[in-house]
């Protein structure tokens, strides 16, 4: 099943778009908040085929880039312990916390790994029955059943030396949020593989309470084209609610057996936000039950931390106030090889995108 | 970390799994999918499979995007 000509297919775009003209024009803000969403649609210029009324943004969706700067300072803060081996996935290493990054602590000795897979996570624990093996647990809603699955088999296993750091992080929320605080946005591009897992229902009561389309999308260039034809549709009729474009995926009810994975092993709690700040209940933390695999409930560090560099707006850019090429220090003092915000770092962050992609503009 | 490749199923043992990518053969988990079968087409993510794909519902999208491409073909004047 290979279907990648068919979503990449020129004469379905050129259709599309001209679908997309024929609606009558009004300036559109339309939000994006899957880092996948965000790199596609510069990788493929999606933008610049548009026509001028409708603007994308890049949201809250790329899960490093809202990773808060305190989250990083707290992984540092175990990676210098001798008696412990830090876990990650790759991009958070280079993402700066106060005083030092995760790379920087691995250059001066710390034993910090990458991982691709928590499988890698629960194999570097069985090798290393001495050592405190900690996993740095970031992510949405596709991301967490990965780490419910490493947690389950550790309990099943009997592992007493692996523990988690979780900033895993729900996606509705911080839509809502951005809403309640005034932010003009007219629809959302849903993330596609979130939903994948949770299923399109989990964004009804959101589009119900703010009255406001959203569609689930693919990641190819067709797809987006489609799920942006839908919104402008839904949103010309004054229609509100949530559709699915990624049909070959997503279904409303998502995958139950990994939603039944999650709430075993989390529970809902407050989370802070880079640029967004603290929203009640967006977040997963261990429940009481697995809390014995809970790093900072069972072995306890000082955290030095502080505030975030004044100049750099990623914050401002997550919540679709400033395009990355607002930012001074965007392209000079920040780069992908020297990152001075989050959103440089990951490959889905705003700022990389724009970096990558400058010749779409 | 949003990002999601397909891969094909080719051996299944418990919660693992072999699964073709472009040509390379990797491990998979497939603790989160009920009644995966070898030849079924799987998105992968940090290493699991987090659903089927639909061959039917992607045909499903391509005969509507087919059906709009012709329909504005059709709806083009040519020119005098």
């Amino acid at each position: 099943m290979n279907f990648i000509d068919d979503f990449r297919n020129e004469k379905f775009v050129k259709s599309l778009l001209t679908e997309i003209h024929k609606i009558p024009s009004r300036p559109t803000r339309i939000m994006e908040v899957c880092g996948g969403h965000t790199m596609a649609i510069r990788r493929y210029g999606i933008h610049t085929m548009l026509p001028s009324h409708i603007e994308l943004l890049s949201g809250p969706g790329c899960p490093v880039c809202v990773t808060d700067q305190r989250y990083i300072d707290l992984a540092i803060a175990y990676a210098k312990r001798e008696d412990v081996i830090l876990l990650s996935y790759g991009d958070l290493l280079r993402v700066p916390g106060t005083y030092s990054s995760l790379e920087n602590e691995k250059a001066k000795g710390a034993d910090v790994r990458i991982i691709y897979s928590t499988i890698e996570a629960l194999e570097t624990a069985g090798q290393n029955p001495e050592k405190k093996i900690i996993f740095a647990a970031i992510g949405f809603e596709t991301t967490v059943p990965g780490t419910a699955i490493a947690i389950l088999r550790a309990e099943k296993d009997k592992l007493n030396n692996f523990f988690i750091i979780s900033a895993h992080k729900l996606m509705p929320p911080p839509m809502s949020a951005l809403i309640e605080e005034g932010i003009p946005i007219d629809a959302y591009i849903g993330p596609g593989h979130v939903s994948a897992i949770t299923g399109s229902k989990i964004f009804s009561s959101l589009a119900e309470k703010h009255n406001i389309p959203i569609v689930i999308s693919g990641f190819e260039p067709v797809d987006l084209l489609q799920s942006v034809l839908f919104l402008m549709q839904m949103l010309h009729d004054g229609k509100s609610g949530v559709n699915i474009q990624y049909s070959r995926l997503v279904s409303e009810e998502g995958n139950i057996k990994a939603q039944q994975m999650i709430s075993e092993v989390f529970t809902t709690c407050d989370q802070h936000w880079r640029g967004i700040g603290h929203i009640p209940k967006s977040g997963l933390c261990l429940n009481e039950k697995y809390s014995k695999y809970d790093a900072e409930k069972q072995i306890p560090v000082k955290v030095e931390t502080g505030p975030e560099p004044k100049a750099c707006l990623c914050g401002q850019i997550l919540k679709g106030l400033k395009k990355p090429t607002d930012c001074s220090l965007f392209g000079n003092k920040c780069t992908p090889s020297n990152p001075v915000g989050a959103c440089m770092v990951s490959s889905e962050g705003s700022c990389h995108a724009y970096y990558n992609y400058q010749n779409t503009e | 970390m949003c990002l999601g490749i397909p891969a094909k199923i080719l051996r299944i043992d418990g919660d693992f799994a072999e699964a073709n990518i472009n040509g390379a053969t990797i491990k998979v988990g497939v603790q989160l999918l009920d009644r995966v079968q070898i030849n079924d087409y799987v998105l992968i993510h940090t290493g699991y499979a987090l659903e089927k794909l639909s061959e039917e519902d992607a045909l499903e999208t391509i005969k509507t995007l087919q059906e709009l491409e012709q329909f504005n073909k059709e709806s083009i004047l040519p020119e005098e």
